[in-house]
């Protein structure tokens, strides 16, 4: 019975304008590595499912996009089921099939070889990795160049995988193949796409 | 076929109350997002994209539009212009289309707008942070007229092939001494996939680099959405010794005297007549009202 009352629970108040809210901030978030972006809305969830990846899965995710979910997320029914439920998108255990991995223990992070990169062909064909950290801010953090970027940007967050910045370098020299990475907290967006650059930390 | 096809779409539009916000339904939004997100990490590389039946022909910017309903919000402010104009029958239909089915509000002027629609201009007053620029593309790929067969243009991409695009503008030169390629003159965007930016004039193509706005390109008929982020390496083709160069115009605008825009020829009479006048329509008249006077104004 809890099970049918968790999906049953509300996703988006106004799917329309909060979908597209959703993805605008997401676009340009990505657009604008480094900047930080207002999730506006954001749907109230079932425990332990940060309520910013929600958003991103039910604005984006459905039966041709699906999910991957850490072991965080996939060791809570309610939160498989509220996600099956309101985004239509199959939840698969292989993150190499997945469009979009939500991760709510971004320092365990699987490799990021585990994921889809697309072909050379199609380099379109990758992952999109979406962590919920608890921590996300401009001031201070790995120091950022590449497209979307004037001049230089920083973005720092935490936790992440130790080697996240060798990971993330190691992700933009296999360009253009390759994932790319949202950072969500609190309410907040922040995009590294597979083109940015890790020049080091300030 | 231009009064046929803009009364459909009006009896269409009209009809549009029972339709989703902005046209599509909300499937379709989501994988022309998906469309977006990876064109936009991928600069200059062509996303295939399941593209729609829209109210309107082919050719008449369906892949502008469905980039446009996609990206679209109750807060944005929408321009939409044709070859540089604001009222056009294309970009007057294309805006009441939307203002119809999503009721948003609408502008012809540049500095106002918050998604700008283009057919094959990029406007004179310089874009900004937060704009996007949204273009209708006839055709996506730059290779196509040199190698027709998608699997080979897909892996010349892969590649990083452009060699046959050097030998087309070698050709031009070898022909004119020049080259003589105009408008969708090929570029490379952030030094990897090379891009065809629609059919623009050249002279627009400085326009691209380093612009503070995010460039959204969509092909209906072909199902491409590609894109440029802000802030991004645009360098058109060229050669050493025949460095890329913009079409100059001899005489300034005729109505607001500008120097350095892009001019339409206007046949005035039925003796050879003519004038140069701004193709940015918006832009010519804000430079009139601010006091801007040319010859024939």
């Amino acid at each position: 019975m809890a099970l049918a009352a968790a999906a049953l629970a509300p996703g988006f108040r106004d799917p329309v304008p909060d979908a597209q809210g959703t993805f605008r901030a997401v676009m340009e978030a990505l657009a604008r590595p480094g900047s930080l972006q207002r999730l506006a809305t954001l749907p109230a969830v079932p425990e332990p499912l940060p309520p910013e990846l929600a958003a991103i899965a039910l604005a984006l995710a459905d039966h041709e996009a699906p999910l991957w979910l850490d072991v965080r997320l996939a060791a809570a029914p309610a939160v498989v089921d509220w996600l099956r439920f309101h985004s239509g998108a199959p939840v698969v255990a292989d993150p190499a099939s997945a469009a979009f991995a939500l991760i709510a223990d971004p320092a365990a992070c699987p490799p990021l070889e585990a994921f889809a990169r697309g072909t050379p062909d199609y380099p379109d064909r990758s992952a999109t990795l979406v962590l919920a950290v608890a921590e996300l801010t401009t001031a201070h953090g790995l120091i950022l160049e590449g497209p979307g970027i004037r001049g230089r940007a920083l973005l720092g967050a935490a936790p992440l995988p130790n080697d996240f910045a060798q990971r993330l370098e190691r992700n933009r020299a296999g360009f253009p193949l390759g994932v790319d990475h949202l950072l969500v907290a609190s309410g907040r967006v922040a995009g590294l796409p597979r083109t940015t650059r890790i020049l080091g930390v300030a | 076929m231009t009064a046929m096809s803009t009364r459909g779409f009006a009896r269409l539009a009209s009809g549009a109350a029972g339709t989703n916000f902005g046209y599509l339904d909300e499937q379709t939004k989501r994988m022309i997002r998906r469309a977006i997100l990876k064109a936009v990490a991928i600069p200059g590389y062509q996303v295939p994209f399941a593209s729609r039946e829209m109210p309107m022909p082919y050719g008449w910017g369906t892949g502008g539009v469905q980039v446009t309903a996609a990206v679209l919000g109750p807060a944005d402010v929408l321009k939409v212009i044709d070859q540089g104009s604001d009222d056009t029958t294309n970009a007057v239909s294309i805006r009441q289309f939307f203002a119809r089915t999503s009721g948003i509000a609408t502008t012809t002027s540049t500095a106002a707008a918050s998604v700008i629609q283009t057919r094959h201009r990029i406007p004179e007053h310089r874009l900004k942070e937060g704009q996007v620029l949204v273009y209708q593309v006839p055709i996506p790929e730059p290779l196509r007229f040199l190698e027709p067969r998608e699997t080979e243009t897909r892996r010349m991409h892969a590649l990083s092939e452009y060699g046959l695009m050097h030998v087309k503008l070698y050709e031009d030169i070898a022909r004119h001494g020049h080259i003589a390629t105009t408008y969708a003159y090929p570029v490379q965007v952030a030094g990897r996939y090379v891009m065809d930016p629609s059919p623009t004039p050249k002279f627009d193509n400085p326009k691209m680099d380093d612009c503070p706005a995010l460039q959204l390109f969509g092909a209906g008929r072909e199902r491409r959405i590609y894109a440029v982020p802000p802030y991004t390496r645009v360098r058109s083709l060229e050669f050493e010794d025949h460095p890329f160069t913009v079409q100059r115009f001899d005489r300034p605008c005729a109505l607001c005297g500008a120097a350095d825009t892009y001019l339409d020829e206007v046949v005035t009479d039925d003796r050879g007549g003519r004038i140069f006048v701004c193709s940015d329509t918006d832009h010519c008249e804000e430079r009139r009202a601010a006091g801007h006077r040319g010859e024939a104004a």
